[in-house]
């Protein structure tokens, strides 16, 4: 076990390391900060002296190489834009991201197993086929629409809820919500037909001779079996939302870390950008990790 | 009149498929006693376990429906119970097994949970099941029965997880036990230790017992009476005796007269030269010697029978011969060459002299593939056999001999049975003209009639075609009437070699013996004598 975790690790240090330098080279193409940062009419030597100041007027193998310097020591850099460590500024964004990914998840996770557990116990049911119709509207209904069209009823036309920002709990519904529709049409579906499979199985046939309830048929002997698709794609969408949902947290004024990424690509704040896609790329590792390690204990076969 | 223990009358059920409504059994009534053991006998698709399914609520409606008849338990009609009813009937009065313990475990959890949810399902206590559990797993002789209990069904062998299943069944001393295949999947030592477990619990509990089964040998170890069904039709029933001696029915005759090891056995010619000469084979899966040098000879139009149990090494060696996998020593000379060592290229030839004939021809065939794609495939790769206009009249030609016939040539695999297929296959094989053709189990999983036709063909092939068979098999009997030497494997050796005749008529070797004695006779008389014979020597 601690083997595969370090096997793993090591594994996730190499991607690491290939995307650091994928997005340094890349973010370096899209522009110089100095035109940016300083007034358009900013002399020559001011632009020089910019560039000295923060190490731009070395040539990018160097800045590249202290850059990997300060980042094994824990230093991600200033924000250009924010005058503050970038790791700071990251982490505060990410966060507010997390924990919009962690209540959407749990959200998610249960209400689409319960769904579809149901939905797969009585197949072509009067259940079965609303919530086949529910999942698939909302496993393609594009969000960013959605979450237009959630705020111009309930925050401009009912005026029950705040249309952007932070502040209140109330701030939080329509970004969960509008959050919440696309996981869970694509979950219920793979719920749906993974408890289709297991309560078709042997062992279920075994659990209704022994004379075995329904309900533990169904959520003890199917779901479990059930689960390692279903936290596959779980993952992979809990991936996409610590990634930062950018459309939405960029629609609801949510200061999260996607929003953070778009803005400090458009303002060549290098660090920051970097700082952010180290964090949700180690983020993204650890969750990874968490549902290997998940798989082994929920199927005893599965030993690393 | 004393009721039944249960009782079948007029049951028929339909199901409703999108082709039409299957009629899977009509109108069957049988009985049965406490304490006695009936069998359903019949092949696949013949509906029998289709009865005791309908017994245990265990047909999912729809698309099945009972479109008549009654099951009585006691003499009470199960189908008047509401589903409450029918779940505490389940597990508490009447218990099953089937055929495959690993897929009818759930291998999520430990089999001691799932012992202790069987118990405390009808009502028992924590401890008092645990306790329960325990007593069931010695008794049923898992060894090491503690330990046993907090292990997963992928940490047991075939036999003790049919034993696992076993102890789970008989966890509240049900009345009435159903099998359903219950040693189909199993090697014929432990095939016969499952059958003896049963036989003894059943005399200590005095439970009735309904095995369902397609092996005559079993009915005639185990079953007092048996009634045979086809194409959802009861058609016989009677004593085991009666019927076997005196059977009524054509079909029944039919599949009497097919069961194999009654036939003449083959006297091997000894003249000419080897074309296959094996010397010390050896394979290695890590640490684990699968094959401890293995060696045998093998002329033209000869049939070598490899027997043994799962782990053998029997598919093993198939598998190193025709390079699926390489050999790790040893040398096997194909007219003088070294199979083991040859180059790629020459491989590639010689791929045409050496074929191959798998177990599962549903898996072995690709199902987008017609047949007329799937034979004429071997001339696309080894285009100097046949010039591509004579295809179709090859693929015809093909198909007559193994029984088929020329306007299958557009069909896909699944629209053919299970004995249809394995033709296919074999008629593929034949395609490159072959030298050599190796069956892995390529009759197992066949009925018997359906064996007996496609044994028929392969002996047929021998005789005209001068083609040699290295023939793996777990079914004695088959290997008797097939082959011309016997080559019995144990644990990765070969245990003894033979002429047929040496081999089954004066083993040698302690193993063999046993393999021997463990094989059922369909013949209830000779299954009965041999019995007596093997718990004697036991005792």
């Amino acid at each position: 076990m601690l083997s595969f975790i370090r096997k793993r690790a090591f594994a996730s240090l190499i991607s690491l390391i290939g995307l650091l330098v994928m997005v340094f080279f890349l973010s370096r193409l899209t522009g110089d900060p100095a035109s940016l940062f300083l007034p358009v009419e900013a002399s020559a030597e001011m632009k020089a002296e910019f560039r000295a100041l923060h190490g731009l007027d070395q040539p990018l193998l160097v800045q590249f190489g202290q850059y990997v310097g300060n980042v094994l020591t824990g230093d991600l850099g200033e924000s250009l834009r924010k005058a503050r460590p970038a790791l700071d500024v990251v982490l505060e964004a990410f966060t507010w991201t997390l924990w919009l990914a962690v209540i959407t998840m749990t959200l998610v996770t249960v209400c689409a197993i319960v769904v579809g557990s149901l939905a797969a116990f009585r197949t072509g049911g009067f259940f079965d086929r609303f919530s086949s119709m529910v999942s698939l509207i909302g496993a393609s209904v594009p969000d960013f629409w959605l979450a237009i069209v959630a705020i111009v009823v309930f925050a401009i036309q009912l005026s029950w809820l705040p249309t952007s920002g932070t502040g209140s709990l109330a701030h939080w519904i329509l970004p969960i919500c509008v959050l919440f529709v696309r996981p869970f049409g694509i979950i219920v579906q793979v719920v749906r037909g993974s408890m289709i499979t297991a309560l078709s199985s042997a062992y279920v046939k075994t659990a209704r001779a022994k004379g075995v309830k329904s309900g533990p048929i169904i959520f003890v002997h199917a779901l479990r079996n059930a689960m390692l698709p279903v936290i596959t794609v779980i993952g992979d969408q809990a991936a996409s939302l610590l990634n930062g949902a950018v459309v939405i947290e960029t629609i609801f004024g949510f200061p999260g870390v996607g929003k953070l990424m778009i803005d400090s690509i458009l303002q060549r704040d290098f660090n920051v950008v970097l700082a952010a896609i180290l964090v949700t790329a180690f983020a993204i590792f650890l969750m990874n990790l968490v549902i290997d390690l998940a798989y082994a204990l929920l199927d005893p076969r599965i030993r690393y | 009149m004393a009721d039944h223990l249960l009782e079948v009358r007029n049951l028929s059920v339909d199901f409703h498929t999108a082709s039409g409504v299957v009629h899977a059994v009509r109108n069957i009534s049988y009985y049965l006693d406490r304490g006695e053991t009936l069998a359903i006998l019949g092949e696949s698709g013949s509906g029998k376990s289709v009865s005791s399914s309908a017994i245990m609520n265990l047909i999912d409606m729809p698309p099945g429906k009972i479109s008549s008849g009654e099951i009585l338990l006691d003499g009470k009609d199960l189908f008047k119970m509401n589903a409450e009813q029918r779940r505490e009937v389940n597990g508490r009065r009447i218990a099953m097994i089937f055929q495959d313990p690993l897929s009818h475990l759930n291998p999520v959890y430990t089999v001691g949970w799932q012992m202790r949810e069987a118990l405390k399902t009808h009502g028992i206590g924590n401890t008092q099941a645990q306790a329960e559990a325990l007593r069931l797993f010695k008794r049923v002789a898992l060894p090491d029965p503690e330990r046993a209990l907090d292990k997963y069904p992928h940490e047991f062998s075939g036999g003790q997880r049919q034993r696992v299943m076993i102890a789970m069944a008989l966890a509240l001393k049900p009345d009435l036990l159903i099998a359903d295949e219950p040693t189909t999947a199993l090697d014929v030592t432990v095939q016969a230790e499952v059958l003896n477990l049963l036989k003894e619990l059943q005399r200590e509990t005095g439970m009735g017992v309904l095995i369902i089964t397609h092996d005559l040998g079993v009915v005639s170890e185990v079953a007092d009476r048996v009634v045979v069904m086809e194409k959802g039709q009861l058609v016989e029933s009677g004593t085991v005796r009666e019927v076997y001696h005196n059977p009524q029915h054509a079909y029944t005759k039919k599949l009497i007269s097919a069961a194999p090891g009654k036939g003449e056995m083959h006297e091997p010619a000894t003249a000419g030269e080897p074309i296959l000469s094996v010397k010390d084979a050896k394979k290695f899966y890590g640490g684990f010697e699968a094959l401890k040098g293995v060696s045998f000879d093998l002329k033209a139009g000869e049939t070598v029978a490899v027997v043994g149990e799962s782990g053998s090494g029997k598919s093993t060696l198939a598998r190193i011969l025709l390079r699926l996998e390489e050999a790790d020593g040893g040398t096997a000379k194909w007219k003088g060459k070294d199979l083991f060592t040859m180059s790629p290229g020459e491989l590639f030839k010689l791929r045409r002299d050496l074929q191959m004939v798998f177990q599962d021809p549903t898996q072995s065939l690709n199902p987008r593939m017609t047949v007329y794609q799937l034979i004429s495939e071997a001339w696309v790769i080894h285009p100097e056999i046949l010039p591509k206009a004579k295809w179709r009249e090859r693929v015809a030609e093909l198909l007559g001999q193994v029984g088929l016939s020329a306007e299958h040539m557009g069909r896909y695999p699944h629209q053919f049975s299970g004995g249809q297929r394995q033709r296919i296959a074999i008629a593929r094989a034949l395609a490159l003209e072959p030298q050599l053709i190796v069956c892995d189990e390529a009759v197992s999983a066949l009925d018997v009639s359906v064996q007996a036709q496609v044994i028929t063909l392969l002996d047929k092939l021998r005789k005209e075609m001068g083609i040699a068979f290295i023939f793996i098999a777990h079914d004695l009997p088959l290997v008797r009437d097939f082959a011309d030497y016997v080559m019995v494997m144990q644990k990765g050796e070969v245990v003894e070699f033979g002429t047929v005749a040496q081999v089954f008529d004066n083993p040698q070797k302690p193993y063999t013996q046993a393999l021997l004695a463990a094989s059922l006779d369909p013949d209830p008389d000779v299954q009965a004598a041999n019995r007596n014979a093997r718990l004697a020597n036991v005792s």
